[in-house]
């Protein structure tokens, strides 16, 4: 079992003097991973949405074409 | 030789089965990277010259690792989708570059962060960022060139051929930037003096390492699956998929 | 038709055009020495200093000339659709992109090989740096244009054209430059060079067994 390295967990913040490199290094990591997720799922919803707004749109204009024989039909 | 692979090439079926491999690679991949950081930052010894900052060892050779085996991955992508004639293959391209630059963004400011302590600057054009640093070029290009054109699929097969051109020219870039760098080599050593790697160190590392793998296997079929839902708009099985209430996010 | 006579054909028919539209050669011309000169003129003119950098700046401001005449290399005989024709006939595509880059080395990298002693004055190149750089151009520039030209045929019909060539294709300059500039460097200092133009020599062959495929594969798929 590995032991933990530190005395203290003033000491594990401090990184021995390279707190800023470490925990930036870290910290920026995570960032850039979890905005590569969100956004990824965000791409995924946004076209869920979309999709949807274009079928409800094309069932409301089959509605009107229907509802107006006389016209001309679009193509 | 393949053909059990071949309804795999199907989008609807490919989109089932990366929701499936999604659900379980994404929680294990965050996982692991979870248990690689906290053991390499809290319960390996600190390094004999470097102290406490070569944990960024952890991160920075991961991703600089996976930011190359991304841009193969795109490759393999690129050659299948050619020899085997399979589009989604060339979907993939577009799921995977911006994991890629993303793995080389990291490789490269975790690398700036662990050299400041030791070089003093926040960047030097030693081999391995110089390298990273074109990688990181080349995906700029394969991103750009597929959304430059009108039609997407033009741009999916102009990108795969230019992913399978750069993976032939990364081994040139890098062996020609190595060279250039030990060319143009001040009165300084090694500037990423490799820290005594003790046992203990070497199990956070591994684990980083298979962590970074199973979030480029999870996010690209993630981002696969959404690059399917665009190429297959048409198709009803992707409006019967709309119609049902909002996918949770998995 | 032949594979020789699609290329005799293509390759005269370049030249006439660059005959006929001077601007096509000059242009990328005068751009490398307008290039060239901007060094100086940013950086400042002491001799010493313009000696050391000349290996870099000389291929910098070539690869840039020969980028820049890139684009057109395609270009138009996209618009006029003599590529769509060419595709279509099923005519030997290879010959029509070998002889399209002849031309188009005739037009950017000949120049460069020809006005090189103009480089020993503005830089004060030694004579041993001085056929450095003619050996390197020599051997260097067949690989720029096959290069740019693999750029010019994956962006023929993409929107933003010129920028995204140049974004695309000089990651894959950056070999060339490092080992041009420093054989160029060596022969200044009076030491062998020969390493250095073996291995452009072989990026050279390399590019040349596998670049003029893939313009061919990228101009279908641009055409198609």
């Amino acid at each position: 079992m590995p032991k933990f390295n530190f005395a203290s967990f003033a000491d594990f913040l401090a990184m021995g003097n390279y707190a800023l490199y470490v925990w930036l290094s870290f910290g920026l990591t995570f960032v850039v991973l979890f905005g590569l997720w969100f956004i990824s799922n965000r791409q995924q919803q946004q076209f869920h949405q979309q999709l949807r707004v274009r079928i409800a749109r094309e069932a409301r204009v089959r509605q009107h074409q229907s509802q107006q024989p006389s016209q001309v039909q679009e193509p | 030789m393949f053909k059990w692979l071949d309804p795999y090439a199907k989008p609807q079926r490919l989109y089932a089965v990366c929701g499936a491999w999604q659900r379980v690679l994404m929680p294990m991949a965050w996982l692991t990277l979870l248990i690689g950081v906290v053991w390499g930052l809290g319960f390996t010894p600190a390094d004999y010259q470097q102290g406490d900052s070569y944990r960024i060892i952890h991160i920075h050779v991961p991703a600089a690792i996976w930011s190359m085996g991304a841009y193969s991955s795109m490759a393999i992508a690129a050659f299948i989708a050619l020899v085997w004639q399979i589009k989604v293959a060339q979907w993939a391209i577009g799921a995977i570059a911006p994991i890629g630059a993303c793995f080389t963004l990291i490789a490269l400011f975790t690398g700036s962060f662990w050299g400041k302590p030791m070089w003093g600057t926040w960047w030097e054009w030693d081999a391995r960022l110089t390298s990273e640093l074109i990688l990181l070029f080349l995906y700029v290009g394969v991103i750009a060139l597929q959304n430059a054109f009108a039609d997407r699929e033009t741009g999916d097969k102009a990108a795969s051929l230019l992913a399978m051109v750069g993976v032939v020219n990364l081994p040139i870039i890098h062996f020609s930037v190595e060279w250039w760098n030990t060319l143009h080599q001040g009165a300084s050593i090694t500037k990423f003096a490799k820290p005594s790697i003790d046992p203990s160190m070497l199990w956070p590392l591994l684990i980083c390492m298979l962590a970074f793998a199973l979030l480029l296997a999870a996010l690209t079929c993630l981002r696969l699956r959404t690059a399917i839902l665009q190429h297959e708009q048409h198709r009803s099985w992707v409006r019967d998929l709309a119609e049902e209430p909002t996918d949770a996010k998995v | 038709m032949s594979i020789a006579a699609v290329f005799m054909a293509t390759f005269r028919r370049d030249l006439r055009l660059l005959a006929r539209q001077k601007s096509d050669w000059l242009n990328p011309l005068f751009f490398f020495l307008v290039v060239l000169s901007l060094f100086p003129l940013g950086i400042g003119a002491k001799p010493n200093l313009l000696r050391e950098i000349a290996p870099g700046i000389i291929w910098i401001a070539a690869l840039l000339s020969v980028l820049l005449g890139a684009e057109r290399l395609f270009k138009q005989d996209y618009r006029d659709g003599v590529l769509e024709q060419l595709v279509s006939a099923r005519l030997p595509l290879p010959a029509y992109v070998l002889a399209k880059m002849a031309a188009s080395w005739c037009a950017s990298g000949l120049p460069l090989i020809i006005v090189s002693p103009l480089l020993a004055l503005l830089l004060g190149l030694s004579e041993s740096a001085f056929v450095a750089v003619v050996a390197t151009l020599l051997l260097g520039t067949p690989l720029l244009t096959l290069l740019s030209a693999l750029g010019a045929a994956l962006t023929l019909s993409a929107d933003k054209g010129g920028i995204l060539l140049a974004l695309v294709i000089l990651p894959f300059y950056i070999p060339l430059l490092i080992f041009a500039s420093a054989a160029v460097e060596q022969a200044a200092f009076g030491l062998p060079y020969g390493a250095q133009l073996a291995i452009i020599a072989a990026m050279l062959c390399l590019a040349l067994a596998l670049v003029p495929f893939a313009v061919f594969k990228a101009l279908k798929l641009n055409v198609g």
